[in-house]
């Protein structure tokens, strides 16, 4: 036995491996990109990115389906792009044991909504298993395989961003691991996998029969538990609130969720029997709370606990107070200190290749369609590049709208759409096909940085390189633009200003569909280049502000310029030797010849 | 009544900016804390915070670790790597907390798209409301040892001299998760740490 502080993704990972998953695929997302980066790393595995979530949930069915072992992991809104898969692998179930896992985001940390996808388990009728921190992470691993296994259908573990990334202990046993069933290879069943109809008919009743035993399963597991207290007051709750509420509340009686669908009724019926006052502290949705409140229970949750972003301790704390039952006074609330609420919003780094073209296209007086990626960190001052980000590929679905509607309209601005490679290749190719199909006007940007940045710099199909960081053919955007009937199709480079602000020209002159592709690797691919670093000539820098425009975190403002006349107080602009990667952009934009190499 | 803290859980917050070092802070800390025998638990956020945005990251030990947030109100110490970071987490310091800050200064360029003032007084206000912070110009002392990645083993080095965990384990940790050729340098910076409080 070894102790190991890890995370609740590496935990997944570790759990799988020990479990004898052997495949596993997945599109990089936050919270869940760790898991498949640490599976990958164990031996005799294979793990892959796979350009989306469908494709990858539909790799991990076939997978499946040979009896082998198998992991899918998301993030909550890639299970909308695989949910097509999904409802109907719940009819069709698999032999193999397959863990869906889905990292949901409560708080939106990283993502564009924060849907509750444990309705996603119920939707399907398929087990859910919710860990309260690593350990119970690692456990649920292999419990969620069995189930899947026993019961022919996937099992979901749903994560959320503060069980994906907080660290906690687990108890490595290396020795005390659970026999791994044997693969038995595809086997042809044709009612079973072919979901014509008259098959699926089939299969429909078979499903509700499992759910009435998972109805059973769930009342006996040890993952669900009781923990008497003080009856006064009974919590019924999962995931990490659990371990806000323990913190919190250290007298009440608790019923611990660990398998929340289906719910154990009698368990939760037994437990509300025995309990003055019934709560259910739950984050987002009353997914548990309106189940209870359908059984007949007087229940009490949302009234207290908001619906809205991620609980934490001093939330929970906050509802139980406004319950009247917080056994013990809140100190008084602490006021934030003056000063301590300037905005410090993430930004594009310094060298973003983006930046040029996100510059650029604010100059266009265009109606720019943005997509998911480091890109939609161009919507803040001073950029404010594009006017809408939805999901994954829709900037091209979108402007194709546009434009249309905008046939006959006043309004004749220019409409450009602006989606990075990973983005492209994860849903904007079939988008691309339909401008072109229906005879649209778009002018596409793809702003090929050669990774999947946003999510730390994972491989994609552009790339050359596999996640296992194989060698593998690398898909050229140009090739695929044209085999889509876009035939004028080019590269620019995004560090040449000029360049790029005539491409963009040009291609708003230009009447019919058109792609650009600004290339250009993603700074984090690099170390900086000490001979490329800039510097301001102080002699020259008149303090027009015009290189702050680019929103560069490299660039400040520094001392006052000496004042000649009664004009207004400047200050020399500077740049930070030590995070500066040379892109020269702030030279290209600077009207005075003010930034020069700092070796010059 | 107030709410005790009978499992005596230390709560260290951890702040600063994307790139600084903080999460490697906050790794450092609970693989000590766990080393030393304590339930340890430590959380934060990625994604976003990436890129130069806020970064924290909570640590918390004690027997038995339940939330991995710390409460407002509850920090026994805020160790930051940017002066405006120590003001923006303040109010999360117990009354009788410490401040731990390096006063190095990011300031974020949406203050020259007009989107808010660096807080000048950032000083004034941590003495006003806080006893003995401690102000680090870690970053002149890091380079001056020859890294500016040393203002992260500096920082530890103050923190360690607060918490009661042993010298010899932190000392093992950090040569563990550093490169062996700047394993000399890290125990340097981390006393030079520990000799300032």
């Amino acid at each position: 036995m070894k102790n190991q502080i890890l995370s609740g993704n590496e935990a997944v990972a570790l759990g799988a491996f020990q479990a004898g998953v052997k495949v596993a695929s997945a599109y990089p997302g936050t919270p869940s990109t760790e898991i498949l980066q640490n599976f990958a790393t164990y031996k005799d595995v294979y793990a892959e990115w796979a350009p989306n979530e469908k494709v990858a949930l539909e790799v991990a069915i076939g997978s499946a389906m040979t009896g082998v072992r198998t992991l899918f992991t998301t993030k909550h809104v890639g299970l909308n792009v695989a949910a097509d898969p999904l409802m109907t692998l719940a009819y069709t179930g698999i032999p193999g044991g397959l863990l869906i896992v889905c990292a949901d985001d409560p708080g939106m940390h990283s993502s564009q909504n924060e849907q509750d996808n444990r309705f996603y388990a119920k939707f399907a009728k398929i087990p859910m298993l919710e860990p309260s921190d690593s350990q119970e992470a690692m456990e649920m691993v292999e419990e969620g395989l069995l189930l899947s296994e026993k019961y022919d259908c996937p099992t979901m573990l749903r994560m959320t961003t503060r069980v994906c990334h907080s660290k906690s202990i687990v108890q490595i046993d290396a020795g005390n691991q659970a026999a791994i069933p044997v693969a038995e290879g595809f086997k042809r069943d044709l009612k079973k996998f072919v979901m014509i109809p008259a098959f699926a008919k089939l299969r429909h009743p078979l499903v509700l029969e499992r759910e009435a035993k998972l109805e059973d399963i769930t009342e006996t597991t040890a993952f669900n538990r009781i923990e008497w207290n003080d009856n006064k007051i009974g919590i019924i709750t999962s995931g990490i609130t659990y371990q806000y509420v323990s913190e919190i509340m250290p007298d009440a009686s608790i019923l611990k969720l660990g398998m929340t669908f289906p719910l154990p009724k009698k368990k939760i019926k037994e437990f509300a029997d025995k309990v003055d006052r019934l709560f259910v502290v739950e984050e987002l949705e009353p997914y548990i709370e309106d189940e209870i409140r359908i059984m007949g229970l007087a229940v009490e949750g949302k009234a207290f606990f908001p619906k809205l972003d991620e609980l934490s301790p001093d939330v929970v704390a906050d509802g139980f107070a406004e319950a009247g039952v917080l056994p013990y006074d809140l100190p008084p609330v602490q006021e934030i200190a003056p000063g301590g609420d300037m905005p410090r919003p993430p930004l594009l780094c310094a060298g973003c290749p983006h930046r040029g073209l996100l510059y650029s296209l604010n100059k266009m007086k265009a109606i720019v369609h943005g997509d998911i990626g480091c890109s939609t960190l161009s919507v803040l001052p001073p950029l404010q590049s594009i006017d809408s980000t939805l999901c994954m590929g829709a900037s091209i679905s979108m402007a194709h709208g546009t434009v249309k509607a905008m046939a006959g309209l006043e309004d004749k601005r220019p409409v450009f759409a602006a989606l990075g490679d990973s983005t492209f290749f994860h849903s904007g190719i079939t988008s691309l096909m339909d401008v072109i199909y229906n005879k649209g006007n778009v002018n596409v940007v793809i702003m090929d940085n050669r990774i999947t940045a946003m999510t730390g710099g994972q491989q994609n199909p552009g790339t050359g390189h596999t996640l296992q960081m194989e060698e593998t053919y690398a898909v050229d955007i140009i090739e695929i633009v044209r085999a889509l009937g876009c035939r004028r199709a080019r590269e620019t480079d995004p560090f040449d200003m000029e360049g790029t602000m005539a491409a963009l020209k040009e291609e708003i002159a230009h009447d019919g569909p058109s792609v650009l592709v600004t290339k250009r690797p993603c700074v984090q691919l690099f170390r900086q280049d000490p001979l490329a670093v800039r510097t301001v000539d102080t002699d020259a820098c008149i303090g027009c502000k015009r290189c702050l425009k680019l929103g560069c975190p490299s660039i400040s403002q520094g001392d006052i310029i000496p004042d000649e006349a009664n004009k207004k107080e400047r200050r020399y602009s500077n740049i930070d030797a030590a995070t500066c990667y040379g892109c020269a952009l702030c030279e290209q934009v600077c009207t005075s010849n003010a930034i020069v190499y700092v070796a010059q | 009544m107030t709410r005790e803290n009978t499992k005596k859980t230390v709560n260290v917050l951890v702040v600063g900016t994307g790139g600084q070092g903080v999460i490697t802070a906050s790794e450092i800390l609970s693989d000590v804390a766990m080393r030393s025998g304590f339930d340890a638990k430590k959380s934060e956020i990625h994604g976003m915070s990436q890129r130069g945005g806020v970064v924290t990251s909570h640590v918390r030990y004690s027997e038995n670790v339940a939330s991995p947030i710390i409460m407002e109100g509850e920090a026994d110490i805020l160790l930051s790597f940017e002066l405006s970071e120590t003001l923006r987490w303040l109010h999360f310091l117990r009354p009788s907390g410490r401040v731990i800050t390096s006063l190095q200064k990011i300031i974020p360029p949406a203050v020259y798209a007009g989107m808010g003032s660096y807080p000048e007084e950032a000083q004034t206000v941590i003495k006003q409301r806080i006893t003995d912070p401690i102000f680090v110009d870690a970053l002149p002392m890091a380079e001056e040892l020859g890294n500016p990645r040393l203002v992260n083993t500096i920082l530890l080095g103050i923190a360690s001299a607060m918490l009661d965990l042993p010298v010899d384990t932190w000392e093992a940790v950090i040569v563990e998760r550093v490169p062996p050729k700047f394993t000399e340098l890290n125990l340097v910076a981390f006393d030079r740490g520990r000799d300032i409080t």
